[in-house]
């Protein structure tokens, strides 16, 4: 949601709106009220965009500190800290967190794994069955989540596979998969493969030229799919629903809770989740930052 | 990581020297074809590289040569035939154990590793003992005078020190032969020519066998030792660069190499070594050691430009070749004329303006005459359409349309 938005700031900076009525001017030249109120309003309509985006999340990390009275963390009481003091307070809720952390890390392990191996063998090499594997990729990506949620409960039941822990996971990685191929694929595609003759022919065999040479070049693209799978594994509902049998996740929990009561524990970690996925994004721009640090000579 | 894969060096397969062929040759292209499906894009070639060689390969895009290259290296295996490595079959050994080299067209560094990583990256691969690698980089670096550079990324440098460190990085492994592929390409022309001086001086300091890819003739003429002109696939001639020039065997070769004049002649009779040809009504001789031609054959007639003399007078031996001028055109240090046989030919002199420039114009009726070892008689063949040009040597212009070649990518 940060990047959407960093991407769409720029759009919409007044300067640009000046630069393009510059080359308009030739034909029709607005007069300056005009051009004064454009700008105002194309930048209001930024910021309405902004608060659309953002205020919903404002409003989670607010109420988290909240001192709600009555069961339902609804309406705004007063400051309080104590939902943070006593974050982890509430039993089902705190396992189904950890569950969902859980769940996520050993899908996303797995899911980049295979779903990188995919995205490398699609680009560097035609096979047989490459153009298929290609469509069976975009698939999960387009058809909806109910449809792939209710045919792999239909499978697992058909396995007599007791649904739980071990058939979320898998049920995860099976969409995971489709995104971190396509991420790495498209990071691979402006992959110089000379680079690894240049390896192989200063003597190094293909295992260390993955190693050395390919693995650390793809690894940005493998960190941002393995995040995107960490994050898709994290809110997903649907699928989760239909295989999840007796395990709660944290999307899980928050939905039967609105019926009996919404606790703030609920906002205080959501709010840890946000600001975890914020430090790690202002992470990987640090290291970016760094690795590409000092100005070209010449 | 170094420490995990098991390899033997590069080095080992190709050192072992059979003794028979221990001569001084280092790569034996024998008889090698290399097909892709139905395309053959080496057919039969089949020549050896000395050791300390600057050896060039010459040709248009798509005459092969950047294939011949990739199977010296490792990275295509030839359909028929071996390519020998001093003395050692290496047609199945894969590129990492071969102990050749090569310089990318595109300089392929590894962009996340420094210049000093880059080099250093040969003889970690073949676990070259820590403090012999430091020595070994750091001598290199002095060689393409990089040495302050070493702690760089390849972005932070312009395009001739990207070249130096990728000529750096495959000389570090101490190959038996470095193979370059069109290394100075992506240069401009002052960069390119300062670098041919360079990438000579640093063979001579390091005496290895260059084997240099290139469809720039001039590239080729200023550097190698000797020259390998290739053609869709064949290759057409090999020889020192003055051969290659003055004596061509091929209406191709004679066409791709600076400029000639080329004829169609009727072969009179020939005895040993001297033919006697008509051109435009007039009986000439030639020295020729072919046994290509029999009486009244046809053949194709070479005369460089620089050669050819221009006369407003019949000469007094009645040597000369009557001819009409059809343009006159000053270029600097010659000035260039182009005239017409009554056959419709074209043939094109370039007068040294220093000397006396004959006082004709357009339409005039001139004498041509060359010594008769300024010619050669070639048997006929197609020669190089315009687009096969290389780029043209500075002061000279083509005596067809001169397009400049560019090389694409060839396989």
């Amino acid at each position: 949601m940060t990047a959407a938005t960093r991407a769409a700031v720029p759009e919409m900076h007044p300067a640009t709106a000046e630069t393009r009525v510059a080359v308009i001017e030739k034909r029709f030249v607005p007069p300056r009220w005009l051009r004064r109120t454009g700008s105002v309003l194309l930048r209001m309509w930024a910021y309405f965009a902004l608060v659309f985006l953002f205020l919903p999340i404002a409003v989670v990390v607010l109420f988290s500190f909240n001192d709600p009275v009555g069961k339902f963390n609804l309406v705004w009481k007063g400051f309080s800290l104590e939902a943070w003091q006593n974050a982890f307070a509430i039993p089902g809720l705190t396992s189904a967190f950890f569950t969902s952390l859980q769940v996520g890390a050993v899908s996303t392990v797995f899911a980049v794994i295979i779903g990188s191996l995919i995205a490398l063998a699609l680009v560097r090499y035609r096979y047989k069955g490459g153009a298929a594997t290609n469509l069976f990729l975009v698939l999960p990506l387009t058809a909806p989540e109910v449809v792939l949620g209710s045919s792999l409960l239909v499978l697992f039941l058909d396995m007599s596979w007791p649904t739980g822990f071990s058939t979320i996971v898998v049920a995860h990685i099976s969409f995971q998969i489709s995104f971190v191929a396509v991420t790495v694929k498209a990071r691979l595609r402006g992959f110089d493969w000379t680079l690894e003759d240049a390896a192989m022919d200063l003597g190094s065999p293909p295992l260390r030229t993955f190693l050395r040479v390919t693995f650390p070049l793809i690894l940005p693209g493998i960190i941002a799919a393995a995040m995107l799978a960490f994050a898709l594994s994290l809110d997903d509902f649907i699928v989760t629903f239909f295989v999840s049998g007796s395990e709660v996740t944290y999307p899980l929990f928050v939905n039967s809770a609105v019926k009996t009561s919404l606790p703030p524990q609920i906002n205080v970690l959501a709010t840890i989740i946000l600001l975890v996925s914020l430090a790690l994004i202002g992470l990987n721009e640090l290291v970016r930052h760094w690795r590409t640090r000092g100005l070209p000579v010449g | 990581m170094r420490d995990t894969d098991v390899t033997e060096p590069a080095g080992t397969v190709a050192r072992q020297t059979s003794p028979a062929d221990g001569k001084d040759v280092v790569i034996d292209i024998d008889h090698v074809t290399k097909r892709f499906a139905d395309y053959v894009a080496v057919s039969d070639a089949d020549f050896q590289i000395h050791q300390g060689e600057f050896f060039s390969l010459l040709g248009p895009s798509g005459c092969g040569k950047t294939t011949t290259l990739r199977m010296i290296a490792g990275f295509e295996q030839p359909s028929e035939g071996a390519i020998r490595l001093e003395g050692v079959d290496v047609s199945k050994v894969p590129p990492y154990r071969r102990n050749v080299n090569t310089v990318f067209q595109h300089y392929a560094l590894f962009p996340h590793m420094t210049v000093w990583d880059n080099v250093a990256f040969g003889p970690r691969s073949q676990k070259v003992p820590k403090h012999e690698i430091a020595g070994r980089v750091d001598e290199l670096l002095e060689v393409v005078r990089l040495s302050d550079f070493a702690n760089r990324k390849p972005v932070q440098l312009s395009g001739g020190q990207q070249q130096r460190v990728a000529l750096a990085r495959a000389l570090v492994n101490y190959p038996s032969a470095l193979l370059l592929d069109e290394p100075l390409g992506a240069l401009d022309l002052k960069l390119r020519q300062a670098m041919q001086l360079e990438l000579k001086r640093i063979q001579r300091e390091v005496g290895i066998t260059f084997v240099y890819v290139t469809h720039d003739q001039e590239e080729a003429l200023t550097m190698s030792d000797r020259i390998a002109v290739m053609n869709a696939g064949h290759v057409e001639q090999i020889a020192p660069p003055v051969e290659i020039y003055g004596r061509p065997e091929t209406v191709f070769v004679a066409g791709f190499i600076g400029q000639a004049n080329l004829c169609r002649v009727k072969v009179l009779c020939c005895n040993r070594g001297t033919a006697d040809y008509e051109l435009c009504g007039q009986t000439l001789h030639v020295a020729f050691d072919s046994d290509e031609f029999r009486d009244g054959s046809d053949g194709t007639l070479m005369v460089r430009p620089e050669r050819v003399r221009v006369h407003t007078s019949p000469p007094a031996d009645d040597t000369g070749v009557q001819l009409t001028i059809t343009s006159l055109v000053f270029q600097g240090p010659i000035l260039r004329v182009a005239m017409r046989t009554a056959d419709d030919d074209e043939i094109v002199a370039h007068v040294g303006t220093e000397t006396e420039i004959p006082d004709v114009r357009p339409g005039d009726t001139v004498w041509v005459t060359w010594e008769s070892d300024a010619a050669t008689l070639l048997p006929p063949g197609p020669a190089p359409a315009p687009g096969d040009e290389a780029e043209e040597i500075p002061g000279e212009t083509a005596t067809s349309d001169p397009a400049r070649g560019h090389d694409v990518e060839e396989t």
